[in-house]
């Protein structure tokens, strides 16, 4: 167990390295001078060769390269063009807010996801299991922004229910809080929910045919102890994995949830910089983003090999 | 005691041809079907977008605006008088080309790749195998959204970023598949004959790895119609006052207590033209899958 877990740490690392690497090389895909980007209307070549020598812009970009990522290491993203504020603290104020509506997506995806996906398998070739895998589909198929407009559209402009926009902190006023997060993170959590519904549904058949289940059905357990007890317990070790590799769907989701419901989040911070053409809060949040992405997959695997006896035998 | 007759089922004969077989395990599935005859009137109204679109989607009219659906504008009218029918039409053609370029990107980058790991194996395998790991460690629509706010905002641009995001999917499927062709025995034979190995590779495996290849590109071709949607509504995609339904959902935004047929139209095509290709990828993944059910 401990080599595996060892071999995938140290994966971890270069991974981190090479994302670097291509977040870096996204700002030479940028068509003309950073400079006259940065300078605006200033077109006088020595404040052009200031800003250059600044930005160290004038060195050749392995050096460029290393300068960067020495920064960051030292927890410096650089410094914002636009608001002229360090990266990491607009980074750390943001966080939190995304952070919130992603638990909360995630809560309401297990809610749906994997009680549906039990329905579905135990079910499985009735109307139930119909019902489910259509609207297992239709979630997949369904784009989150434009589930958030019809929400918007019915729960607040036509039954006034709930605030069609906004956000306030969890820690100013935890009811007004979750007014404003919970239609949000239910257009996040659908899509995932999607898919959780339907790897559950693929682990639970898997179980229900082992000799365990057989072996607990003949010994004359009730069926809900054999389902939750003995199949549950062994098909959600993998959903554990793929529903990891669904936190990217999550942080995609949110750039467009944020915008639609004006929420002052991770994901609006990257539309707000790439529309000011911001582009280090840009390099930032994606270096930040795909980071976060990777640590909260190798903590998946670590779950994985935690609940799942063989392999901590292994 | 009266005599009882077995009736078997009529016996459908099962085509023998692995092509026929999958086209055969296709057609039995209703759902896959309906996807397709969907999909198939989508690409329909995009090619045939000018002749069947009532009006002009860029001709703004003063007298018209932000009308309700109704005999002249069976979708409404939009802030500026646009029709919005003409508009949802003309903003299939963006999505399809969309889905269409942005996978034959992702494909033409990632099978290559795939097809070269698995065929080559070792270093070269490690190498495209961790950077395969980078790209897919960055969320696919932010780094979409990354590289098109670097290149600039265009569908041309939104294309080539979708593209790219998904190549790597391409190339871990084609890897795989590779992997899995080079152990059969027409490859060694192939190889035993003196066949260099680029056309062992090119001649021999690559057809054989055609068939999850195509499952992932109709899949992908729903995300890349997603992913278009996503970077046109955010203001990265189809710039204005060219149609596409996400750049329409963006506008509706404004107008949502006034108009909301404005919001109603372009998201139900995106969901429709979505499921439908899900629907078609998922028939085509069971009837290519050998060990299909």
């Amino acid at each position: 167990m401990n080599s595996h877990l060892g071999r995938r740490i140290a994966q971890v690392l270069p991974t981190i390295l090479l994302v670097s690497m291509l977040v870096f090389g996204l700002q030479q895909l940028m068509p003309g001078d950073p400079a006259l980007v940065l300078a605006g209307e200033e077109r006088d070549p020595v404040v052009l060769a200031q800003i250059r020598q600044e930005l160290w812009l004038d060195r050749p970009i392995p050096v460029q390269y290393l300068h960067w990522i020495g920064g960051v290491v030292q927890g410096n993203l650089g410094y914002s063009w636009r608001i002229r504020e360090p990266v990491l603290s607009l980074v750390e104020e943001k966080l939190p807010v995304t952070l919130q509506l992603g638990v909360m997506a995630f809560v309401i995806a297990i809610g749906i996801g994997i009680p549906a996906g039990i329905l579905s398998a135990v079910k499985r070739n009735t109307r139930w299991d119909y019902i489910a895998n259509g609207i297992g589909l239709a979630g997949l198929s369904t784009p989150n922004f434009w589930l958030g407009i019809m929400l918007i559209l019915l729960v607040s402009v036509k039954l006034g229910w709930l605030p069609p926009s906004g956000y306030v902190s969890l820690f100013d006023d935890w009811r007004q809080s979750l007014a404003t997060t919970i239609m949000p993170a239910f257009v996040l959590g659908n899509a995932i929910a999607a898919v959780l519904m339907r790897h559950t549904r693929s682990a639970m058949l898997t179980a229900m045919d082992q000799d365990y289940v057989r072996t607990a059905r003949a010994k004359g357990l009730s069926e809900g102890v054999v389902i939750l007890k003995h199949a549950l317990r062994n098909a959600l070790v993998p959903v554990i994995t793929l529903g990891a590799l669904e936190l990217g769907t999550l942080l995609s989701g949110a750039v467009l949830t944020e915008q639609v419901f004006s929420i002052p989040g991770f994901g609006k911070l990257i539309v707000d910089a790439v529309f000011n053409r911001d582009y280090p809060v840009v390099q930032g949040v994606v270096l930040v983003t795909a980071t976060i992405y990777i640590l909260l997959n190798l903590l998946a695997d670590v779950l994985y090999v935690v609940i799942n006896p063989r392999l901590r035998r292994a | 005691m009266s005599a009882t007759v077995i009736r078997s089922a009529p016996v459908v004969p099962k085509p023998q041809s692995p092509a026929k077989l999958a086209v055969w395990r296709f057609c039995r599935r209703p759902a896959a079907l309906i996807g397709l005859f969907v999909v198939t009137v989508f690409i329909l109204v995009a090619l045939l977008a000018p002749w069947i679109a009532p009006y002009d989607p860029i001709q703004t009219s003063w007298t018209a605006i932000r009308k309700a659906p109704g005999a002249l504008h069976w979708m409404g009218t939009d802030e500026n008088g646009r029709d919005v029918a003409s508009r949802v039409i003309w903003g299939a053609r963006a999505s399809m080309m969309a889905g269409v370029i942005s996978v034959a990107i992702a494909a033409g980058i990632g099978v290559p790749a795939g097809l070269l790991a698995g065929f080559v194996g070792g270093r070269t395998d490690m190498l495209l195998g961790r950077l395969v790991d980078a790209m897919l460690a960055v969320p696919n629509l932010i780094l979409a959204i990354a590289l098109a706010a670097f290149l600039g905002p265009s569908l041309q641009n939104a294309m080539i970023a979708i593209g790219v995001t998904a190549a790597p999917v391409f190339m871990r499927v084609a890897r795989g598949a590779t992997m899995d062709a080079a152990t059969n025995e027409y490859v060694e034979a192939a190889r035993a004959l003196g066949n260099p190995g680029w056309r062992v590779a090119v001649r021999h495996i690559l057809p054989n790895i055609v068939p999850p290849v195509l499952v992932q590109a109709t899949l992908a071709i729903a995300g890349a119609i997603i992913a278009e949607a996503a970077l046109s509504f955010l203001g990265l995609g189809q710039q204005p006052p060219a149609p596409s339904w996400g750049s329409m959902l963006n506008s509706a935004q404004r107008f949502l207590t006034q108009a909301p047929w404005l919001a109603i139209f372009p998201g139900a095509a995106i969901f429709m033209c979505v499921l439908s290709f899900n629907l078609v990828g998922d028939g085509l993944r069971d009837a290519l899958d050998p060990r299909g059910k």
